[in-house]
């Protein structure tokens, strides 16, 4: 059997068995492909997550906006965005959300690696 | 026989797309990261490829969990954009092709890849962001597009040494193709980045450059990292390299580079591009 490397700090391997687990909640996110899921799920958000099945823990996740929760519980990154795009959020402002940061913040922070940048 | 005259890296973020919908390309953020793409627009207008081969991977538009393919063939006469649920523009339908399509699937089986082989599949904006930026103003249905999707969003993944071989394997299919047509291709995606978890927004400009010196010169060098070498060394979307692996496979004769640019950060992303050529 080859050996799995232990994934680095504050990184969820989005493998078997948590794509097991977040298979509900990475459908219903799939959905928001289709602009009337969108505007389904804002009318009623609760009763939208019980129609995809959704477990109370992913439901009360999805309510409170808790990005890192619903990664724990099995959401996928890509199926996320669609639902940080339902709520407005951008990649920056999802990226401060999961680390702690204001927007701004983890914009310096990823400003802070840069390369080759003589305009910005 | 078909000839492969070169390949191009680049990023596919959706921002790029949306910079590019709403005029900022000349804005102080964007300027350096645009500014690497004339030389390589040029080269394609000078050269006038046929078909364009490229590597994405699919981010939930047309491959959802449930069928989800390691890789994926297109052999369609046509691909659709849609709604991806976010905001980004969706683009005029890309021209497919189907004759060297279904030739390199034929190649492909024979030579032991077992692609899914899909003649009517949604492509999302990791094709199609590269296509705008090679091709301002949606400028691309003269060229005929053959996407290969690469499974990224799921593991287990298809390991780097296993895209650099299927790319092999492709460019194998091309040379044996009876035709005269020009074929570029197209690695996407990457560079090191991650979106997910506590650690979001690391980024590895010294590995990204070092990836990028050795995609020209040692791209077996690149084979020996594991997927999950590259999660902890470009983060957890790193993992995108293997696109530019499964490009760098294709190029069969001596390799120089043209052309590089490297901007970091652009979004969330080390942002990388190179115009190699096949001789």
């Amino acid at each position: 059997m080859t050996e799995e490397k232990k994934s680095p700090w504050g990184t969820i391997k989005f493998d078997g068995p948590m794509a097991t687990q977040g298979y509900a909640l990475n459908k219903m996110c799939f959905s928001f492909n289709n602009a009337e899921a969108r505007e389904e799920f804002k009318k009623d958000e609760a009763a939208y997550c019980d129609k995809f099945g959704l477990t109370e823990a992913q439901k009360q996740a999805v309510i409170n906006r808790d990005i890192l929760e619903l990664e724990r519980l099995g959401g996928s990154i890509y199926y996320l965005a669609k639902f940080a795009g339902v709520l407005g959020l951008n990649v920056q402002d999802v990226g401060g959300i999961q680390t702690g940061r204001t927007t701004e913040e983890f914009k310096a922070y990823l400003e802070s690696q840069g390369r080759g940048k003589n305009n910005g | 026989m078909a000839k492969i005259i070169g390949g191009i890296t680049t990023s596919h973020i959706p921002a790029i797309g949306i910079a590019m919908d709403r005029g900022l390309t000349e804005t102080p953020y964007w300027k350096d990261f645009f500014d690497g793409y004339p030389p390589i627009r040029e080269w394609l207008h000078e050269q006038k490829p046929d078909i364009a081969i490229v590597f994405y991977n699919d981010h939930g538009l047309e491959m959802f969990l449930d069928k989800k393919p390691t890789f994926a063939l297109g052999c369609a006469p046509k691909y659709e954009n849609a709604d991806e649920g976010w905001g980004i523009a969706t683009i005029p339908p890309v021209t497919g092709e189907t004759e060297l399509s279904w030739h390199i699937a034929n190649e492909l089986v024979e030579h032991d890849f077992d692609p899914t082989i899909c003649q009517d599949i949604k492509v999302d904006h990791g094709l199609t962001v590269p296509l705008s930026l090679m091709y301002p103003g949606h400028n691309y249905q003269h060229l005929k597009v053959i996407p290969v999707c690469i499974n990224c969003e799921r593991h287990p993944m298809p390991k780097p040494s296993r895209c650099y071989a299927l790319g092999q394997a492709i460019g194998k299919a091309v040379e044996s193709f009876a035709g005269d047509q020009k074929v570029v291709c197209f690695g996407t995606g990457g560079l090191s980045h991650q979106l997910d978890g506590e650690r979001a927004g690391i980024i590895n400009a010294d590995f990204d450059e070092e990836c990028m010196d050795k995609l020209v010169s040692d791209p077996e060098a690149l084979t020996k990292y594991s997927n999950d070498d590259l999660i902890e060394i470009a983060g957890a979307q790193g993992v995108e390299l293997n696109m530019w692996l499964a490009m760098r496979g294709c190029l069969l004769g001596k390799v120089t580079e043209k052309h590089r640019n490297y901007v970091a950060p652009i979004s969330n992303t080390g942002a990388g591009t190179q115009l190699l050529l096949n001789e």
